[in-house]
């Protein structure tokens, strides 16, 4: 056995690279791959709080969105994209992702990804929701999976990739204007470590574990989004959280839209296809894209909202209220062989043959469209930090974002952060290691003293609780005024009392109550950026939906007061600051989201227009 | 949860390296519905019994591979094995065998960790393709070739279970070996010659005693036993050719 904690108290060991990227779920790592081949020359760390293939992209199941049928275009997913994020993407960077999306879906398939095949041996794709083409590469239903680990085994290839596996950060460092790197703490042995680097890229993933029913892994705490923000970056549209339609009810495990590409249905307690009551039919004989159970997830769970207000959805005696995914017709065979995941997993978790009988399922916090606000190469306000995936916005999700775009987008972004982290790292000149020392220890002490103070009785469970469970009050499917001020003065309470933590476990070694309690710390300041964007957003768009306003006139969206991206700044001490951000329009004027037959109707008469 | 609420022992093998001479059992009375997977029993007792309790978690549907350990003598995830199957007996929890520990049922994954990346488990292409000239073509027997073996989520349970690993843990084991099966086999790959040197060798597949445990407790069927005993076959002949071909083994 080997553990070697420091007894000198306070040390940090230094390490110097060129480029330290935090996170290694699929953008941290395939950024971490573009800047090794950018040039073999720039030393990269590349920092994990997990081991890379525990990442939570892991979880991801349905597959990654790019063009690939000759029927298909990149105009076609630029406005299925644009049309389903509410009109809210940063249409300048949508349109350069929908090109880049099928070049870099092939880079992995020459990494080895096991992309399910054609008989014919190319690439398979499904329909998604929101897509009005198959245009979903997906291997099987666990496409993440699949990404992950082909990106994490080929990134051992690269000499320079440095990683710091099971290492937690705390903190960034900033001198002159720029980042210059970040502050690590060594799991295992609780020992720290600054790591100087001339370019920092955030991959940390999203932050929806501040609800309590969820599709989310533990790990998913938004640590990155909330050391942006403490630097003075703007968190963009933390309002906009996605509700999965489908998830198992109490544990929030997901099942894959994919079970709706393949032609799964969403029935209510009398057996009936109710999302035809909501703008997303006729019933057709045969799945339609972007009919039905083929709409985009806000829809989707908007209308299971609504059917549990009108009583139609069946009350489990233990689940609660759910609806039926009715996945019967697709028959044993093809189920086993496209959703072999979600098989397993109504048979383990929920005693279910899914060939047999409907699986039970209920919407569920899994993803957060907003993120540290960057451009389009990545890059935030603060010089040198770059950030990509789910934690950063870079604008290509708005409002809503389309299942199968984030996948791709890991790969898109992590690159080019990668190419662009490079660059940067080669023209700049080194810090000042001597104060940036400093800054590292003043960091360890901060840290050190979360843990070592003495007289605190908030137990972190239970503050964490009172958080998951007022966000989900305040921030879900449907939202009022009364109801968000009561989360925004939870939160302001919550971050009151978290100064009175006290922490169980005093050790060194694999502390992981005290690093808890720095990501319920990191948490607090996200869930704060959420409910005061969404208290402050006075109308419905995407996944944002209100009830309330005068005369019900939050209902609707406003294009006039929002058609603006909310910037969440951050405050010492106190709430966040939100401030209103323009929004690149190029050529997709916002129109009404229509999907179904008026949608279909709709693109004819835009196609029209153009003509 | 109204009615008389079912409470189950967890007896869980403690390590706290800076404080213990040796590794302790602690008994929690836990509280547990018929939902309630062993993890979930052990984040009750760290959420409101003792938070100095730790393990390694995270998505807890079985696929990000964190949360293995010894269940009543069993490697298996603690996320998709269940508390009511062992109710009302207590149930015993402890860190994955084979492993050291770290703390508590964190085991150092370094050695594990370092075999991954000696099999080089990546594609060295056989015929380097640019990303112009589009996707490799797969027939689907090329497909099925190996799309079992990658399924592996890297959770070392079949390392925990394997008795070779026990007794000398240099050998590659089960999960390295079944991975860099995987490439050899996949069309697209021409690096088996180089994987094959360190399967051959004597950390390599001639170790396993072919007991089958590791195939056993896999919880998503790569069946690293049958990677490694094709292997042991490859070695074989890759053994044999050598004598025959001065440019060396396979292929």
């Amino acid at each position: 056995m080997q553990f070697a904690y420091s007894e000198k108290g306070l040390s940090v060991e230094i390490f110097k690279a060129d480029v330290v990227i935090v996170g290694g779920g699929g953008a941290g790592l395939r950024a971490a791959i573009a800047v090794a081949e950018s040039d073999p020359k720039l030393k990269i760390a590349l920092v994990s709080k997990v081991y890379p293939m525990r990442s939570h992209t892991v979880a991801a199941e349905g597959g990654a969105a790019g063009v690939k049928k000759p029927t298909d275009s990149f105009e076609y997913h630029f406005h299925d994209t644009v049309g389903g994020g509410d009109w809210l993407c940063e249409q300048d960077v949508v349109e350069y992702f929908v090109k880049q999306a099928p070049v870099e879906l092939t880079q992995l398939e020459h990494w080895g990804c096991p992309w399910s095949r054609t008989e014919d041996g190319h690439v398979n794709v499904r329909a998604f929701g929101g897509m009005k083409i198959e245009r979903t590469w997906f291997a099987a239903d666990k496409s993440g999976f699949h990404i992950l680990h082909t990106l994490f085994q080929t990134s051992i290839k690269y000499p320079s990739i440095k990683r710091f596996d099971e290492h937690f950060c705390v903190d960034l460092l900033e001198e002159d204007g720029r980042a210059q790197g970040a502050v690590v703490v060594e799991m295992g042995t609780g020992e720290f470590t600054m790591i100087e680097a001339k370019s920092v890229i955030i991959a940390t993933g999203g932050a929806g574990r501040v609800f309590r029913e969820s599709t989310l892994g533990g790990i998913v705490t938004g640590d990155g989004m909330a050391l942006a923000y403490r630097h003075g970056v703007a968190l963009r549209d933390m309002e906009f959280v996605q509700y999965h339609p489908t998830c198992m009810p109490i544990t929030g495990l997901l099942f894959t839209e994919a079970c709706r590409g393949e032609g799964g249905y969403l029935v209510n307690k009398d057996g009936y296809r109710y999302l035809q009551d909501y703008g997303l039919g006729p019933l057709n004989d045969k799945p339609k894209n972007k009919y039905m159970e083929l709409g985009p997830r806000d829809r989707l769970s908007q209308a299971f909202y609504f059917e549990q207000q009108k009583g139609r959805t069946i009350e489990h005696p233990v689940l609660g209220s759910v609806v039926h995914l009715d996945l019967r017709h697709l028959g044993e065979a093809y189920l086993r062989e496209r959703l072999p995941l979600i098989y397993e997993m109504a048979e383990t978790f929920m005693g279910i043959d899914p060939a047999k009988e409907p699986i039970p399922v209920r919407p569920g916090v899994h993803y957060t469209m907003g993120g540290i606000k960057v451009d389009g190469n990545c890059e935030s306000s603060l010089k040198g930090l770059y950030a990509i995936g789910e934690c950063s916005s870079v604008g290509i999700h708005g409002a809503n974002r389309l299942g199968s775009n984030s996948l791709t987008e890991l790969l898109v972004f992590g690159k080019v952060a990668g190419v662009q982290a490079a660059a940067n790292a080669k023209a700049q000149t080194p810090g000042n290691s001597a104060s940036l020392l400093k800054q590292a220890q003043a960091v360890e002490q901060r840290v050190m003293a979360l843990k070592t103070k003495k007289g605190g009785t908030e137990r972190i469970a239970t503050i964490r609780k009172e958080m998951v469970q007022s966000m989900e009050d305040g921030c879900g499917i449907y939202r009022m005024e009364d109801t968000m001020q009561a989360t925004c003065d939870k939160l302001a309470e919550l971050r009151e009392r978290f100064k009175n933590i006290s922490i169980d476990d005093q050790s060194s070694v694999w502390n992981t109550d005290w690093l808890t309690a720095i990501e319920l710390d990191y948490q607090l300041d996200v869930a704060q950026t959420m409910a005061h964007s969404a208290i402050n957003r006075k109308e419905s768009r995407g996944a944002h939906q209100r009830l309330d306003g005068p005369d019900g006139a939050y209902k609707l969206r406003d294009d006039v007061n929002f058609l603006k991206h909310s910037e969440a700044y951050y405050v010492a001490g106190g709430a966040p600051r939100i401030a209103l951000g323009d929004v690149k329009i190029t050529t997709s004027q916002p129109a009404a989201r229509v999907y179904g037959a008026a949608g279909e109707k709709a693109d004819q008469e835009r196609k029209a227009s153009h003509v | 949860m109204s009615e008389s609420q079912k409470v189950i022992e967890i007896e869980v093998l403690r390590y706290l390296p800076e404080s213990d001479a040796a590794p302790h059992s602690e008994i929690y009375k836990v509280p547990f519905s018929d939902d309630m997977s062993v993890l979930q029993g052990a984040q009750y007792i760290k959420d409101n019994l003792d938070g100095s309790l730790t393990f390694r978690w995270s998505c807890r549907m079985a696929i990000c591979g964190s949360c293995g350990m010894m269940i009543n003598g069993i490697p298996k995830l603690s996320c998709e094995t269940f508390l009511r199957d062992y109710y009302p007996n207590r149930i015993s929890i402890e860190a994955l065998a084979n492993f050291p520990i770290e703390k508590d049922l964190v085991t150092d994954l370094s050695g594990f960790i370092e075999k991954l990346e000696a099999i080089q488990p990546y594609i060295i292409p056989k015929e380097p393709r640019t990303l112009e000239q589009g996707e490799y073509l797969q027939t689907p027997e090329q497909f099925n070739a190996y799309i079992q073996f990658t399924s592996c989520i890297n959770c070392t349970l079949c390392y925990a279970a394997c008795p070779q690993v026990g007794l000398n843990p240099d050998f590659i084991g089960p999960a390295a070996i079944a991975l860099a099966h995987r490439y050899n086999m996949d069309s697209r790959d021409g690096g088996t010659a180089q994987r094959m040197e360190l399967l051959a060798s004597e950390d390599g597949v001639y170790n396993c005693s072919a007991v089958g445990y590791c195939s056993e407790v896999c919880p998503k069927h790569v069946d690293p036993g049958n990677a490694v005993n094709i292997n042991k076959i490859e070695a074989a002949k890759d053994y044999f050719l050598r004598f025959l071909s001065p440019k060396g083994g396979s292929k």
